[in-house]
Parts: C-alpha cells; sequence; structure tokens
C-alpha cells in the first residue's frame, strides 16, 4: 500500500514540483479542484469516520494553500524542507546596512507623522514606494537564492526571508 | 389557471421519492424557510400564503406558545411574555441582555450565566424560543413538502461567534431539525445571485437586517463561493433606527423614554418602523404622520419627513460603511475592484441607505431579488445540494472563513491569537505553552474570541482544566493546544503535555450555552415526557443513518472494491451482512454500536478512496495545463 497523499508535502499533496516559483493560478485550480473532492459539505449524509476524515482533508489543503500563496511563507516552508529554518523569532541578527536603513525609515515615518496635512501625504507615499522598491529587488533577490543548492545560498536565503519579513511589518505600518 | 409541470427527461417527477431539505432564515424580526422545488428555490408560504414568520413568541400559561403575526399583534399589550429579537440574546449572557434594554423579565440560571426569559409559561432560554420558531417552521415545511425532512440548512450573519453558532445548533436539535450546515447569511445571498444570473467576480454582500449588521466580500469563480473576508456588528441594524426615530419623538414631545410603561414604548417602535417603512416607499420630499396611543388614552402625532429620517439614519449609515471599510482594508484590495454589491434584508430599503451605499461603492446596488427573501433562498439551494440533489451543472462549493479571531488567555489577561480571522475554514491550529511555576501540575485554559488584546475585552467561550501535568521545573512542560475548527465554524479544542500525552478534550461548549445534557433534558420535556416517542423517534433516526451507510458503502465498493484486499473485502462484507440483519429491528443499542462498528472498519477503505479521489481531481488539473 503507498504511503497516504495526506503525509506528503504541501508541494506534493497539491501536485506541484517544490520550487520558489510556481504558477499561482495551477495553486488556485489545484487547490478548488481537491477542495471539491475532500470539503465535509460533500460528506454531509455520510458516516461520522467519513465526515471526520473530510474534516481532516479539508484542512489539511487549506492549510497547504495558505503556505504556498505567500512568498514568505512558501519560502520558509521551503527553506525547512531543505533542513534550513528560517526562525525569525531567535534570529533576529541582520545585517548592519540592512539595520540602518530600518532605522532611517522609521524616522522617516515618525517624521512624516509629525508633519503638516500636506507634507504627510508626499513623504508617506515616498516612503511606500520605497519600502515596496526594496521589497521588490528583495524579492528577486531570494529568488535567485533559492534557485541555487549551495548551502552559503540557502543560508542566504533564510536571512533574506527574515528581512523580507521586516519589511512587510514595516509596510503594514504604512497601510 | 394551474400550468401543467412538465419534468426534464431523467427528473423524477414523483416527490414522495425525494428525500427534502430546506433552508430557514432564522432572522431577528422575521423568519422564512424556502426550499428547491422542481429545480427553483421558493419559499414555503403558511397557511394564509404569508412567506415571512415575524420571529415572535408568546407565551401563556398552561398554552401552547403563539408563534408569529398573532403573536407580534399581542406584543403591545402582553410585552413580558411576548419575546421578539430573541435572536440578539443567543449565545449571550446576562450583562449582553441588560445592555440590550429588553422589555422583559431576565435572569441567569444557575452557575452557567445563561440568560432566561421569565414569562407566564415558565422561564425560557433563547435558545427555546428560537426552537419554538423554528418548530414552526418545521411543520410548515413538512405540511408543504408532504414528507418529513432530511434536515436543514440555517443561516447565521457572518459575523456570530462560536457561542451564538452554538446556540443556533442547539436550537435546531430541540426543533427537531438535523443541521446540515449552518451558513453565513452573506454567502447564501450571494448564492442566490450567483446561481440565478451567472455573475463572476469579486462582490460585496451588505446586508443590514432588524438586529445585526454583515459586510462580506466573496469572490466567486468557477463554482466556487469563497468568502474573502467578512466584518459586522452583531449589535447594530434596523431595529437601532426605529429608537432613534421614537428617542428623536421623545425629545420633541419632552418626554423620557424611561417615563413610559413597556407597551406605550413598544407602540412608539412599531409605529418608528411604521412610518420609516412607508417612507422607504415615497420619494424624497415624502411625509408622514400618525398617532402615538397612550395609556392614559391621549394620543400625540408623530411626523416624520425623508430629510429627517435621513438624518437619524446617518450615524447607523456610517457606522456600517466603517465595517465595509475594514473589511476591504483587509482583504487588501481596493473598492474599485468590486464588481457589485448586493443587499440583502428589509432595513436596506431605506432610500437614504441606498444612497449612501451607491457613493461608498461608486456603483448602484443589486436589488432585484426581494431582499427579504434572497437568503432563505440561497439556503435552500445549499440544502438541496448538500441533499444530494444535483442537476446537471448545478455543482458549486462554498469556502468560509472564520468570522473573528480565536485565542487563549495568557499572563496579564492577554489574549494570544491562535488562528486569525478570515482564515479559511475548515482550519486546525496549534500552540504551545509551558508551565511558569516549578511543579506546577495543572493548567487552566481559557479560549476567547475577538479582535482586542485584553481578554476582558473578547468573547469568553470556554474554560477547562489540564490537570496530572507531570511535576517538572518552571518551562519544561510543553502544552500543545489545538484548535480545529469545522465548516460551520465551530470549534473544538485538545489540550495535550507533549512529553507524557496527558490530554483533555473539549467540544466547545461556550460559557453563554447549553450542555448536551441540556439539550437532551429539553428535547425530553418537549416530547411532553412522552417516552415512547423519543425513542421511536431516535430509532428511527439510527435506522436510516445505518440504512444510509451501508448503501453508501455498497455503492463506494462497486467503484473502488480494487482498493482492498481480498481479506479486507471479506472482513467489511462480513460485517456490513450482520448490520443489515439487524437494521430493521427494534434494539437501539444494537443500532448505535453496529453504527460504530462499520463506520470504525470501513475507515482505512474510505482513507484510499480520498486519496484515490484527490489524485483523480489533481490529473484531471494535469489534462487542464497541455
Amino acid at each position: 500500500m503507498n504511503p497516504s497523499r495526506f503525509d506528503q508535502n504541501h508541494f506534493a499533496l497539491l501536485g506541484l514540483s517544490p520550487d520558489f516559483q510556481i504558477d499561482l493560478n495551477q495553486l488556485d485550480t489545484a487547490r478548488q479542484r481537491v477542495q471539491a473532492v475532500v470539503h465535509p459539505d460533500r460528506f454531509a449524509s455520510a458516516g461520522p469516520a467519513q465526515k471526520r476524515l473530510a474534516l481532516q482533508w479539508s484542512t489539511r489543503i487549506h492549510e497547504a494553500y495558505e503556505t504556498l500563496r505567500e512568498p514568505l511563507k512558501r519560502a520558509t516552508y521551503l527553506l525547512t524542507l531543505k533542513g534550513f529554518s528560517v526562525d525569525a523569532e531567535q534570529n533576529t541578527r541582520m545585517p548592519l546596512a540592512f539595520l540602518e536603513q530600518q532605522m532611517e525609515w522609521r524616522e522617516a515615518l515618525e517624521a512624516a507623522r509629525s508633519a503638516g496635512e500636506g507634507a504627510r501625504r508626499v513623504q508617506l507615499a515616498e516612503l511606500k514606494e520605497a519600502c515596496a522598491q526594496a521589497h521588490q529587488s528583495g524579492l528577486e533577490r531570494l529568488t535567485a537564492l533559492l534557485a541555487q543548492t549551495t548551502d552559503e545560498a540557502l543560508a542566504e536565503a533564510a536571512a533574506q526571508v527574515r528581512a523580507l519579513m521586516f519589511i512587510e511589518k514595516f509596510s503594514e505600518e504604512l497601510r | 389557471m394551474a400550468l401543467l409541470q412538465i419534468a426534464e427527461p431523467g427528473q423524477s417527477t414523483a416527490p414522495h421519492q425525494r428525500r427534502f431539505a430546506v433552508g430557514i432564515d432564522l432572522g431577528t424580526t422575521h423568519s422564512l424557510v424556502a426550499a428547491v422545488r422542481s429545480g427553483q428555490p421558493e419559499v414555503l408560504p403558511d397557511l394564509m400564503g404569508k412567506g415571512l414568520l415575524p420571529s415572535v413568541v408568546r407565551y401563556s400559561a398552561g398554552l401552547a406558545p403563539e408563534v408569529g403575526y398573532d403573536a407580534l399583534s399581542a406584543a403591545s399589550e402582553d410585552p413580558h411574555n411576548t419575546i421578539a429579537s430573541v435572536k440578539r440574546l443567543m449565545g449571550r449572557g446576562l450583562q449582553d441582555a441588560q445592555r440590550l434594554r429588553v422589555p422583559y423579565q431576565i435572569e441567569a440560571s444557575g452557575q452557567d450565566g445563561v440568560v432566561r426569559i421569565r414569562t407566564d409559561a415558565g422561564v425560557k432560554s433563547p435558545v427555546e424560543v428560537s426552537a419554538d420558531i423554528l418548530r414552526v417552521l418545521r411543520l410548515r415545511a413538512e405540511e408543504a413538502l408532504g414528507d418529513s425532512l432530511v434536515g436543514a440548512v440555517i443561516t447565521v450573519p457572518a459575523y456570530f461567534d462560536d457561542a451564538q453558532r452554538q446556540a443556533t445548533k442547539d436550537a435546531a436539535a430541540l426543533a427537531g431539525l438535523h443541521v446540515l450546515r449552518l451558513l453565513n447569511e452573506p454567502t447564501a445571498a450571494a448564492l442566490a445571485y450567483g446561481l440565478e444570473s451567472g455573475r463572476e467576480g469579486l462582490y460585496a454582500v451588505y446586508d443590514l437586517g432588524g438586529g445585526t449588521f454583515d459586510l462580506s466580500l466573496l469572490r466567486l469563480r468557477q463554482g466556487v463561493f469563497e468568502v474573502v473576508a467578512t466584518g459586522g456588528d452583531s449589535e447594530l441594524g434596523g431595529d437601532d433606527l426605529d429608537e432613534s426615530i421614537a428617542e428623536h419623538w421623545l425629545a420633541g414631545w419632552g418626554m423620557s423614554r424611561d417615563a413610559l410603561s413597556a407597551g406605550e414604548w413598544r407602540r412608539l417602535l412599531s409605529l418608528a418602523r411604521r412610518l420609516k417603512e412607508q417612507l422607504s416607499d415615497g420619494g424624497p420630499q415624502a411625509k408622514v404622520s400618525d398617532v402615538w396611543s397612550r395609556d392614559d388614552g391621549s394620543r400625540p402625532l408623530a411626523l416624520l419627513d425623508a430629510a429627517g429620517l435621513a438624518a437619524l439614519a446617518q450615524p447607523l449609515l456610517d457606522r456600517t460603511l466603517k465595517v465595509c471599510e475594514q473589511a476591504i482594508h483587509d482583504a487588501r484590495i481596493e473598492r474599485s475592484d468590486i464588481e457589485g454589491v448586493v443587499l440583502v434584508g428589509g432595513s436596506t430599503r431605506l432610500l437614504a441607505l441606498r444612497a449612501a451605499v451607491t457613493a461608498f461603492f461608486g456603483k448602484a446596488p443589486h436589488a432585484d431579488i426581494h431582499p427579504d427573501e434572497v437568503v432563505a433562498l440561497g439556503a435552500a439551494l445549499q440544502a438541496s445540494l448538500l441533499a444530494g440533489h444535483r442537476a446537471d451543472g448545478d455543482d458549486w462549493l462554498l469556502l468560509d472563513v472564520l468570522p473573528l479571531s480565536l485565542g487563549l488567555e495568557t499572563m496579564g489577561g492577554l489574549s494570544e491569537k491562535v488562528i486569525p480571522r478570515n482564515t479559511p475554514i475548515p482550519v486546525a491550529r496549534g500552540q504551545t505553552f509551558t508551565t511558569y511555576q516549578d511543579g506546577q501540575t495543572a493548567m487552566a485554559i481559557h479560549v476567547v474570541q475577538g479582535e482586542r488584546e485584553l481578554v476582558s475585552e473578547c468573547r469568553s467561550l470556554a474554560r477547562f482544566e489540564l490537570r496530572g501535568i507531570p511535576s517538572m521545573v518552571a518551562g519544561a512542560a510543553r502544552i500543545q493546544v489545538t484548535f480545529q475548527v469545522d465548516a460551520d465554524g465551530l470549534l473544538s479544542v485538545l489540550a495535550e503535555e507533549l512529553s507524557t500525552g496527558v490530554s483533555a478534550s473539549v467540544q466547545v461548549k461556550p460559557s453563554y450555552g447549553l450542555t448536551d445534557d441540556q439539550v437532551a433534558q429539553m428535547l425530553q420535556d418537549a416530547f411532553s415526557h412522552a417516552k415512547d416517542d423519543l425513542h421511536a423517534r431516535a430509532l428511527r433516526e439510527q435506522q436510516v443513518e445505518l440504512e444510509q451507510l451501508l448503501m453508501g458503502l455498497g455503492a463506494a465498493l462497486e467503484q473502488d472494491g480494487d482498493l482492498l484486499s481480498s481479506s479486507e473485502r471479506n472482513d467489511l462484507d462480513e460485517i456490513m451482512r450482520e448490520a443489515r440483519a439487524i437494521c430493521g429491528g427494534p434494539d437501539l443499542e444494537a443500532i448505535r454500536a453496529m453504527l460504530t462498528g462499520v463506520s470504525a472498519a470501513s475507515e482505512p477503505f474510505a482513507e484510499r478512496r480520498m486519496d484515490r479521489a484527490v489524485a483523480t481531481a489533481l490529473r484531471g488539473h494535469s489534462i487542464d495545463q497541455l
């Protein structure tokens, strides 16, 4: 008997190859097709064991989908599969240059908040733009690193994920 | 003239062969039941031809409760025994009820804090009152459809928390209804719209009922109804506007609400509602007036014009639009991404509301289906699908989200979020905690729901204790708490100490809910001590359930029998033979045991079938890619 697909990794579960660059349309379609056969609504008049199974499967598919849909969650998961931990909560050490830029942004945000209405809007827009650019180039760097197989590249990818998490958190404050 | 109905080839015309399932909209001000007949959802009317049933129940000593229009017309003369808007009390504690300022006498019962209402026919819980409404709808449906029901889809506001959902499910059980699914009202509305007009894209469903406001953002695509985000306020509705209007008049007359009798207040509110509804049918210049009958025989004249109504409605509309803004923000979309807005709920007939919604979303809302009926019609479509009546092309899937974040109380009275709101359900998530004192052997777990950081500002769902943790130094124990939310949005919690496997599991029976025993007791009472009836009913239910299980299993074996080895197949055949032998018999306990037995024996088979179904579904996907 083959091991259940249920226990396979998120990528295999949804029929995707374990890469950082995935086709999001394919991911959407895969989730929809699988939910269409496993969702508890398909077993409304089935026995309790079957219902429990449907609940577990549907939960499992959501978990896989939610993880793979977000680039940083996907990268974190992919790195875990390859034996690298992103460990964002424990490992908060960052390169000095990155920290300096973060400090600059924070100061700019404080300045914008205490500025007058018109100036605030302009400064916030500039900050958002800078943040979006850093995010974009960070993601490109991450994509390149994750296409490599060396330990050095993967360790750097993990650091890159942590940096991007900082940027996303900051962008959230700008919203 | 009656029209002859001609069925499509292949469709059954014999109604007695169908297993009917209904959709029920259990509303704050009124409720409806609908079913799919001849392929179309329709509201089932009462004997007088009325579809709406006022959600009002009047209790009198020694008499059966009156439900609906009769109870409604008695509301003014007998306010203490006439329960209206009970939906606002579902799953709520005494403090919530006092804040809502209901006209009847309420109390908290026992240690569980459940709200009860004192009436001449005894003390009633909100669950019992709701069950009395649901029972009337069930009987109406059975009468109209000529058969007993296999189940019902019951709608709830998307914003209902676990306690309110659980209370709704308890009420259904008490009314003798098998709940196929709790469905969010906005989703039901979108279902009615999406299917009937084949729309796709991102939709906002703006649902202002008597007592609740819900805003849901839904993505409709290829037969999947995905809830992207929901927001709302379970204590905001058209009733609040009636109160504002009444208070406005009182202020004009230099009177205070506290000086009124309960009956006078009721009459003033219903006057406010009536004039409000009249204005909704008139133009922007319309003016209406009517007299208010006071207890002392005086009859002050109350006036209302469209501009005045719009001004009174503004604070309420602003609150709803704030919720809209928050939901759009949460979903990370722009207002302009929204293809259309669907209006649900009687209160959306208000002219000022339509103008405000149009201005906010930049497009006129859809309102082609009757806003009072749209939820029940959508629920009926879902009920029909779940009962297995699938016509060609009639296939869709509803993917819902968790309406409010679930969390655990941690040190300092803070809520640690375990599952954030708007996470797709069903979902399971775990969190690991540890002890904070040396030798600590027990841990109290307090589950809360809500967005606030302080536990005291969230809704308390359940408290339970994990005992028997092995004595260790502080911080050494690893307690894994897993939340599982099912497709109805209902939570169960499992707590386990990882190094020893000590575990505690609870089906969350909310702090303000009823225990299973209490529900069973009420059911017993409802059968007026006729134990045989209850037994006969339980036996019939279990027989049907076992029959269904065997039938389903038989079909599954025919299709996927190759997934079992011949010895596995023989074992399964054997227990199925035993089950068939006792299935029609009178032994309730044996049938129950057999249900569990067959279910367990077929589990490995069910698992392998699921694997195969998933693989097949994904293969279909790769074919499309080529």
